[in-house]
């Protein structure tokens, strides 16, 4: 709670309009990240977190959405910047990761070319230079023999390193933010563990903060500093990993961290999976978006809850249930909700 | 990539000798077609016919009058004409080719930047009235027949208006060749240009309009705004530079098939005696021998424009060029 924050995002926002309706992709979402910290956005698809993050960038184009609330990075509010200025924040203060590196390069150029455009956009510098912070960046992420490897195109390159090159792309002009939106979803197990190391050992050398998003518990588990567990477009829980993983207090959390599949206890029956599915962003119930899924649900569910502090220790949580209540409960929610600290 | 064009030769050569054969057999060995008859003119008498056939080699097995006739059109280049005995086929066709040249090359420069620039403007206003404006009017372009529009243009430049200010340059219908009077070449190109233009424009610009529409959902012109880079460059260096692909195969074929003699209908609305009036005068009087050559010339500019298209798109698409040599 004491360092800087670097990107504070206030009741952010977003909707689109569609021929059914006004689809509400993220409804009212406030968060901060703090300078060199990595916090990870979690959810499942439609939760709103790529959206939030997307639009964190201003990177949704659709002339159907809708947008509120202010962002503000290092003081400025991004969502009334002038695009010009925009563009500058783009790729060399916050840069971002994609989850699919298959598709996300240029099929046409050259890698290094690819990585020389990004840093030439925004610093004045010859071609060659670019080119040798390039070959210079590809060795960084780990690609083998980089001074070859800058001239090749990227079908040239396996997922693991197509994904590597858009690291560096993204670390060429040193952010202070790094958005990874899913970024080891597309890739093998073993591609993804060496890719998460990656991206933690350059946040170090970089000094750059981290937004990792993703719906694996598992990644967040090894990396996250603060996490935040997005649900139907809203954010249900928000504290630091410890307490998200070892005081869970939202049911859905409780179902999401019932349903990992863990080596180091007895195995279950079978896995707890959260019933029913996704709410359609379309018709969100009036009250708790989760109720409907959700065992302990009460009459109080009706209406909507705040994110509040009940513990008072800054870990946030939209559930109407008491403290106390929880831990009684979650025993049910949760195979073993005392996780032992690894 | 030169596995790559040997192939691709190999291949070009082949198909242009089945294309004579084709040609030779449907003009030649179709029953019905009797050219001595029709050399002959109508009401001749059998003898006169028959003698004809045998003065023209008529009569000899077909292989043999293929052989013949390639030989006379490649190998002693004297083919001559049916009709006009004294005319010389090849002739004819290098007298046309530059006039059918300069009617494509100037309405491709025309519509390649018109369609690009409004296929742009188009995908750029998606979502104001500007984009369906456009599209309208390329429907409209697209839909008016070449020769209707042809006729119009001449009607008001030629006759009705030809006195006014305003279309008082506009030469008689006809040709002067470029190196004779640049000048008179362009007024006398000019109209025919458009006209030929419009509804390639009509055309193209709808087909780059959807092809960008298309690139601007994929993950890499994602990857290209969170670079930071200006609106402009994503356009033009990332989403265009896509799109290019498809949009210059097309061009390449259109091209070719123009080249060949596919400008017919502008070449006789403007009376430009380029390939394509040479195919319409040849085939509406039966004229074996021109009719023979010029489509084998024709062919000849498809494939090539096939091939150029095939080597060009391997140059635009790294995928395709390497692809085909780890392959080979």
């Amino acid at each position: 709670m004491t360092k800087e924050a670097l990107l504070e995002v206030r009741d952010l926002s977003v909707s689109f309009r569609t021929e059914d309706g006004l689809v509400r992709a993220v409804g009212g979402v406030s968060f901060c990240i703090r300078k060199g910290e990595v916090l990870g956005v979690l959810g499942e698809s439609g939760s709103g977190k790529s959206v939030t993050m997307m639009s964190v960038l201003r990177l949704i184009r659709d002339p159907n959405a809708i947008f509120a609330g202010e962002v503000l990075y290092k003081g400025r509010d991004l969502m009334r910047l002038p695009e010009q200025r925009m563009r500058e924040v783009r790729g060399a203060e916050i840069a971002m990761i994609f989850q699919d590196p298959m598709t996300s390069l240029t099929p046409v150029y050259r890698v290094g070319w690819q990585i020389a455009e990004q840093i030439r956009a925004h610093q004045s510098i010859s071609p060659n230079e670019a080119r040798r912070s390039a070959i210079e960046l590809l060795g960084a992420v780990g690609i083998p023999n980089p001074t070859a490897r800058v001239d090749d195109y990227p079908h040239q390159f396996s997922g693991g390193m197509r994904q590597r090159v858009l690291i560096a792309m993204a670390l060429s002009c040193n952010p202070d933010l790094l958005i990874a939106d899913e970024p080891t979803t597309a890739l093998d197990v073993t591609i993804q563990a060496q890719i998460l190391e990656l991206i933690m050992r350059l946040k170090d050398d970089f000094g750059s903060a981290v937004v990792m998003i993703t719906h694996d518990m598992g990644v967040l588990a090894e990396i996250a500093d603060r996490m935040v567990v997005m649900y139907g477009g809203r954010i249900v829980e928000e504290g630091t990993r410890e307490e998200v993983f070892y005081d869970p207090q939202h049911p859905y959390t409780w179902g999401l961290l019932g349903s990992i599949a863990r080596l180091d206890r007895p195995k279950p029956q079978r896995l707890t999976a959260i019933q029913g599915a996704p709410p359609s962003l379309l018709h969100l119930p009036p009250g708790c978006a989760f109720a409907p899924r959700c065992p302990q649900r009460f009459s109080r569910c009706e209406a909507r809850p705040p994110l509040h502090d009940k513990l008072g220790t800054g870990h946030l949580d939209a559930c109407f249930l008491e403290p106390e209540a929880k831990r009684t409960r979650r025993a049910v929610g949760i195979a073993d909700p005392g996780l032992a600290p690894s | 990539m030169t596995v790559f064009l040997v192939r691709r030769l190999v291949w070009t050569a082949f198909v242009l000798f089945a294309i004579t054969v084709l040609t030779f057999l449907i003009f030649f060995a179709t029953p019905g077609i009797d050219p001595a008859a029709a050399m002959a003119g109508r009401n001749t008498d059998p003898a006169t016919v028959e003698s004809i056939r045998r003065d023209f080699g008529l009569d000899r097995p077909l292989p043999v009058q293929y052989t013949m006739m390639m030989k006379r059109m490649f190998v002693d280049r004297d083919l001559v004409s049916y009709t006009n005995r004294g005319v010389q086929v090849l002739p004819q066709i290098k007298a046309a080719a530059p006039v059918t040249l300069s009617v494509v090359l100037g309405a491709a420069v025309i519509w390649l930047l018109l369609s690009t620039l409004i296929g742009i403007a188009a995908a750029t206003f998606r979502g104001t009235v500007i984009d369906p404006l456009l599209m309208a009017l390329g429907l409209v372009a697209l839909s008016t027949p070449v020769f209707w529009l042809g006729e119009v243009v001449n009607l008001l430049t030629q006759s009705r208006f030809h006195d006014s200010l305003l279309f008082s340059w506009v030469p008689a219908l006809g040709y002067t060749p470029l190196t004779e009077d640049p000048l008179l070449w362009f007024r006398h190109l000019i109209i025919p240009w458009i006209v030929l233009a419009v509804g390639f424009i009509g055309l193209y610009s709808r087909v780059l309009r959807s092809s960008l529409l298309e690139v601007q959902n994929e993950d890499f012109v994602r990857t290209a705004r969170a670079k930071g880079l200006s609106e402009r460059r994503v356009m033009v260096r990332h989403v265009l530079r896509m799109s290019l692909i498809s949009f210059v195969s097309l061009f390449g074929l259109d091209f070719g098939a123009l080249v060949g003699g596919g400008a017919v209908l502008v070449e006789v609305v403007f009376g430009l005696p380029g390939v394509g009036s040479l195919i319409f005068r040849s085939a509406s009087g039966l004229d074996l021998p021109v009719v023979m050559a010029t489509v084998i010339y024709a062919a000849f500019f498809i494939v090539l424009a096939n091939a150029v298209v095939d080597v060009v798109y391997a140059l635009l698409d790294p995928r395709i060029r390497l692809g085909r040599t780890q392959t080979a």
